[in-house]
């Protein structure tokens, strides 16, 4: 039986910021949830399911908070579900969000997710120490610098590749009005400049801990074509695999090869670099930008992604634009993450990406990773219906 | 829509496990049964999806580990649910629907004697006003019995009613973890625990785990002679607030029952982790007083966090594998005072 | 001897909640020792106040003022009171619906036993005479000595100027202070105790540490070692089972140089936190280097582990100290490249 169709018809999400002190949890989603359902032209009484997520619930101090917020959701009264796939939460979020049209049960999805780091500090909740443990482990960024040395010396990238990224990324931000970290001044030069954190990576060169949230509304066939502008979804995948296993690949990881070409190959995608117009990637550290181009397939494995990098191909202007909006580099609410990748590749085929706009782009991919990047789920957006 | 069945079911309950939070050693040989009573392997599985809290264990990212159990070198198509088990099946459910699988394994774990569960749950509630009074699960639930009790809808006898037979019938559950009915008088004279309920009127901290098997079509009729096909599922979720809600009803039951076609369902598993509950769900799902309820014992018996649910699922679901009954209804309740509830309704007929 | 090993953990933070306006408006009057509701479209006085209105989704912005007096619509009791509860001695939580509002607000009632407690009884607010801006401004609900209830009319503003005349400090900062600032925050602290128990696996790696040896265990599937052995081999899912003891001399296989000091910290950076690949094992574990300048340590240095004095063994793998180098030749890349 195939999927039926179904597309993004509302895009929403907050001024993304490091404590959003002027709303609650209620208010941060609403934002989002409002200018989403405005984008539609819809009101919340006329979405049949609600679907949140979230990331750790430590980081709020709140278990299961969809529940508290049910009723500021305008969940009261209908089906709501949770998901929670650590860091790729937002993106596998809005794969469950467009399964339930797909499948034929609902017509009107509100899919939201959010993250509220401020009430408590993201470092301390991703590194409670476990007994019996040493407790080397020094969060996201100490899990995932080995790694990024491992594909270093694995491709032999020069050193600054990691910087190229950074630069690129918050310059893009610069164009995108929600976006967390809005520095004009970051150059190649002032990354490299900045203080190594967890050797190789550098303080320019990781995400920002970041306040809030993302939703969509994604709509059946007849629904949606009444939509102005309507970004259907050609594809959607998720794969998982083990944070640790003998001889597992860190840094091209076989769970993302395996996402990565089962997606493709449901958009009938058979060179993406050529037929993906934009794409938004979860580049939480700047070297995850090469990292993933050869996992998904845009350049060759151990060195085709930084030299795809370095060329300046993935800048605005370039023949694959990656992280026009900016990127998780410039706005990392960890639980929405994900679903911003999916929304912003949602917007560029919508043609509504505003002044981070890539002109004319007709597909784009939504990317998001998570765990000990063993999480991975991604979509294909299109501005035409797809024909299979 | 497919015609989806549940054909294979597996548990593992106890008062205290004494193993890792990750419960990854409980899920090994629940996915063996899995196997065994399928004759599948995990490279039959579609979909994997489970539910867990991280806050039962005590971690972020808790159900992570618990990846390891299902063996994922090639890595699999697989998510996650902060929800109970049920939930879990439920996405399983939508991704067979859509046709990106045709087999799915959901699993469920939940360590509660890691921490307090009194104290964990009453992080379950609005932060601003309710958590910073710590309100526990047991007082909520007595707000809500003794709503009911002013009410005249029920009464402590009619409680006491649910728990014996509940625990009457549980002698019969080798997976219980409390047992042993008596009479309805002996329950009435045992002292008042959290007034208005005993302590028998109170689900007992369980540890546990839990997995369902569910396929499509052919798929089912392959592995299982007489499959539990889901006639409908469906959910629903109420506000928190005590304060508006009417306590005496739970009206996101009788929503997803009202969605069900509860006609000639004959036995129901129930998931109420208070006496009163039952009798607030039977209510709320209009069943006729011949269907019988929760012959497992039901949460009473056993009550295994994020599993139970699902559990109630499974222990249906085996009525009609066993040829025991040809419709049946498992219930899955979240949040406090049945805030939110899944219904699902399976029939032998293929 | 218990199957597994177990330690306390505590899961602790001082959670700073920012409120937003409706419930800000709600936690000001607490401070304020006034109780403020809020009207729903359909007319209806909520208390504490819903961000949104349950029917339009709107933003509740219509405030009113009710009484510190009500009446318990329901109660239920607190036998063993658990920590962070109102009380530490038994008492009651109640739904109180007060004066002026259509629906009740959930707090404890301070009452000496569940005899003296009814549905319908009056009670009245205990306020706390230091308030912040919280709902444990109210200290709990007490009963209400007997009042004369006078016409409906009237008897709000005479409950609640009852009630504002029973806390004579807020009718004097009302009338001399200056309206201190609304209150857009609070601070929770979560404190939740668990007792962590390791897996059997983990425990017998634990175990064996406190012998002074490093044992991993073999998949009888894929045939890997793994180390610390694991309840299913990641690959299959198959109980890994036989053990396996290692040397403790390894390769570096990748590292990070840690530099940024975080909450809750244990080791003072700038340190190396490396993958060691013992020598024998199909995985490579995170430890510390030492006994080298951080910027010395490069992927393949073969490394020793340094243990503790043994009177300070414990069942973990800080028994090992740090790594060291030993001073071989670094590995060949082609030995350890596939477990990057």
């Amino acid at each position: 039986m195939a999927k039926q169709p179904a597309a993004v018809i509302g895009v929403g999400q907050t001024h993304h910021r490091a404590k959003r002190e002027d709303v609650s949890m209620a208010g941060l989603c609403r934002e989002a949830m409002d200018r989403a359902l405005e984008d539609a032209g819809l009101g919340l009484d006329e979405i049949d399911a609600i679907v949140v997520g979230k990331a750790p619930d430590l980081f709020e101090g709140v278990m299961m908070p969809e529940l508290f917020l049910a009723e500021a959701l305008g969940a009261a009264g209908k089906p709501l579900l949770r998901v929670h796939t650590a860091g790729s939460v937002g993106g596998s979020t809005a794969i469950v969000a467009s399964s339930l049209v797909q499948a034929g049960v609902h017509r009107k999805v509100l899919t939201v997710a959010f993250e509220k780091q401020s009430e408590s500090n993201a470092m301390w909740a991703l590194s409670v120490p476990i007994p019996f443990n040493m407790p080397v482990h020094a969060g996201a960024g100490g899990y995932f610098a080995p790694h990024v040395r491992s594909y270093i010396r694995r491709s032999g990238a020069p050193n600054h590749i990691g910087a190229i990224v950074a630069a690129k990324d918050r310059q893009n931000a610069l164009k995108n009005p929600y976006a967390h970290l809005r520095n004009p001044d970051t150059t190649v030069e002032s990354v490299l400049a900045s203080q190594m954190l967890w050797d190789p990576i550098r303080y320019d060169e990781t995400c920002p801990s970041s306040d809030g949230a993302c939703a969509l509304v994604i709509a059946a066939e007849d629904v949606a074509s009444g939509s102005p502008n309507p970004a259907w979804i050609h594809g959607t995948v998720m794969r998982s695999e083990a944070t640790s296993a003998a001889e597992r690949d860190q840094v091209n990881p076989q769970a993302s090869r395996d996402a990565a070409a089962a997606l493709w190959k449901q958009a009938g995608i058979t060179n993406p670099i050529d037929e993906i117009d934009a794409a938004e990637i979860y580049v939480p550290f700047s070297w995850f930008e090469p990292m993933w181009l050869e996992s998904l397939g845009f350049a060759e494995p151990n060195g085709g992604g930084w030299r795809l990098t370095e060329s300046g191909e993935t800048a605005m202007d370039g023949r694959l634009p990656v992280n026009c909006s900016g990127g998780v580099l410039s706005s990392n609410p960890i639980g929405a993450s994900g679903m911003l990748r999916f929304g912003e590749a949602a917007l560029q085929v919508r043609g509504a990406a505003g002044e981070h706009q890539v002109d004319g782009a007709r597909r784009a991919l939504g990317h998001a990773y998570g765990g000990g990047s063993q999480f991975f789920a991604m979509w294909v957006v299109g501005s035409e219906k797809p024909s299979n | 829509m497919r015609d989806v069945a549940v054909v294979g079911f597996a548990q593992r309950q106890m008062a205290q496990f004494d193993g890792s939070p990750t419960c990854v050693e409980l899920l090994v040989p629940l996915f063996a049964d899995c196997y065994e009573q399928t004759g599948w392997t995990r490279r039959d599985i579609g979909f994997w999806c489970s539910g867990s809290s991280d806050y039962l264990a005590g971690r972020s990212f808790s159900f992570v580990q618990a990846v390891d159990a299902i063996g994922v070198i090639p890595p699999v198509n697989e998510s996650h649910v902060e929800m109970d088990l049920a939930w879990a099946m439920y996405e399983a459910w939508i991704k067979i629907q859509t046709g990106e699988a045709d087999t799915a394994l959901v699993y469920a774990f939940g360590k509660s004697s890691a921490g307090v569960l009194r104290r964990t749950l009453a992080l379950q509630l609005e932060p601003y006003t309710m958590t910073p009074l710590w309100p526990d699960t047991v007082s909520l639930a007595g707000l809500q019995a003794r709503a009911g009790i002013d009410a005249g809808l029920w009464d402590e006898r009619a409680m006491a009613e649910v728990a014996n037979r509940s625990l009457t019938d549980a002698e019969k559950n080798e997976y219980a973890v409390r047992r042993g009915g008596s009479s309805v008088e002996e329950l009435l004279s045992r002292p008042m625990y959290a007034d208005p309920l005993r302590k028998h009127d109170c689900a007992p901290v369980t540890d546990g785990a839990a997995a369902l098997v569910i396929a499509a079509e052919g798929r089912a009729r392959e592995v299982c002679e007489r499959p539990a096909w889901i006639r409908s599922l469906s959910h629903f979720v109420d506000p928190m607030s005590l304060g508006t809600r009417d306590l005496k009803r739970s009206p996101s039951a009788q929503r997803a029952g009202a969605a069900s076609d509860l006609d000639g369902v004959e036995v129901a598993e129930l998931h109420a982790p208070f006496s009163h509950q039952e009798l607030i769900l039977c209510s709320e799902l209009g069943l006729a007083d011949d269907v019988r309820i929760n012959p497992s014992g039901g949460a009473l018996a056993s009550n295994p966090m994020f599993s139970a649910g699902g559990i109630r699922i499974g222990e249906a679901a085996r009525q009609i594998w066993s040829g025991s009954a040809d419709r049946v209804l498992g219930h899955a309740t979240s949040g406090p005072a049945l805030q939110q509830n899944l219904v699902c309704v399976m029939g032998s007929e293929g | 001897m218990p199957r597994t090993l177990s330690a306390p953990v505590t899961v602790a933070f001082d959670y700073t909640r920012s409120t937003g306006p409706v419930l800000g408006r709600f936690l000001s009057g607490l401070r304020d020792g006034v109780v403020v509701g809020g009207r729903t479209s359909e007319g209806k006085v909520v208390v504490p106040p819903p961000e949104f209105d349950p029917v339009t989704h709107a933003a509740v912005d219509d405030f009113v003022e009710v009484a510190d007096t009500g009446t318990v619509t329901s109660w239920s009791w607190v036998p063993e009171p658990v920590k962070g509860q109102p009380f530490e001695r038994p008492f009651a939580f109640a739904l109180v619906t007060l004066d002026g509002a259509d629906a009740p607000l959930l707090h404890a009632l301070d009452v000496p036993s569940p005899d003296d407690v009814t549905t319908g009884v009056r009670v009245r607010i205990r306020w706390r005479a230091e308030r912040v801006g919280a709902i444990t401004d109210i200290e709990c609900f007490e009963p209400a000595v007997a009042e004369v209830r006078g016409a409906p009319a009237t008897s709000l503003e005479a409950a609640a100027a009852s009630a504002r005349s029973e806390t004579p400090e807020v009718s004097r900062l009302a009338s001399l202070a200056p309206q201190p600032p609304a209150v857009t925050g609070i601070v929770v602290p979560i404190e939740l105790d668990y007792l962590y128990a390791a897996s059997p696996e983990e425990s017998l790696f634990y175990t064996s540490l406190s012998e002074g040896k490093l044992v991993g265990q073999r998949c009888p599937t894929c045939g890997k070692v793994y180390i610390p052995p694991r309840s299913a081999c990641p690959a299959d899912g198959t109980p890994t089972a036989e053990e396996v003891e290692l040397p403790d001399t390894g390769t570096v296989t990748t590292f990070c140089i840690v530099n940024v000091p975080f909450l809750g910290q244990r080791i003072t950076p700038p340190y190396v936190s490396a993958y060691v690949l013992l020598d024998g094992a199909d995985i490579a574990f995170l430890h510390l280097i030492l006994d080298i300048a951080a910027e010395e340590v490069r992927m393949g240095m073969r490394v020793k582990a340094v243990w503790k004095p043994k009177d300070q063994w414990g069942t973990t793998i800080e028994n090992i100290s740090h790594f060291a180098p030993t001073g071989e030749p670094d590995a060949d890349y082609e030995t350890y490249r596939v477990h990057l």
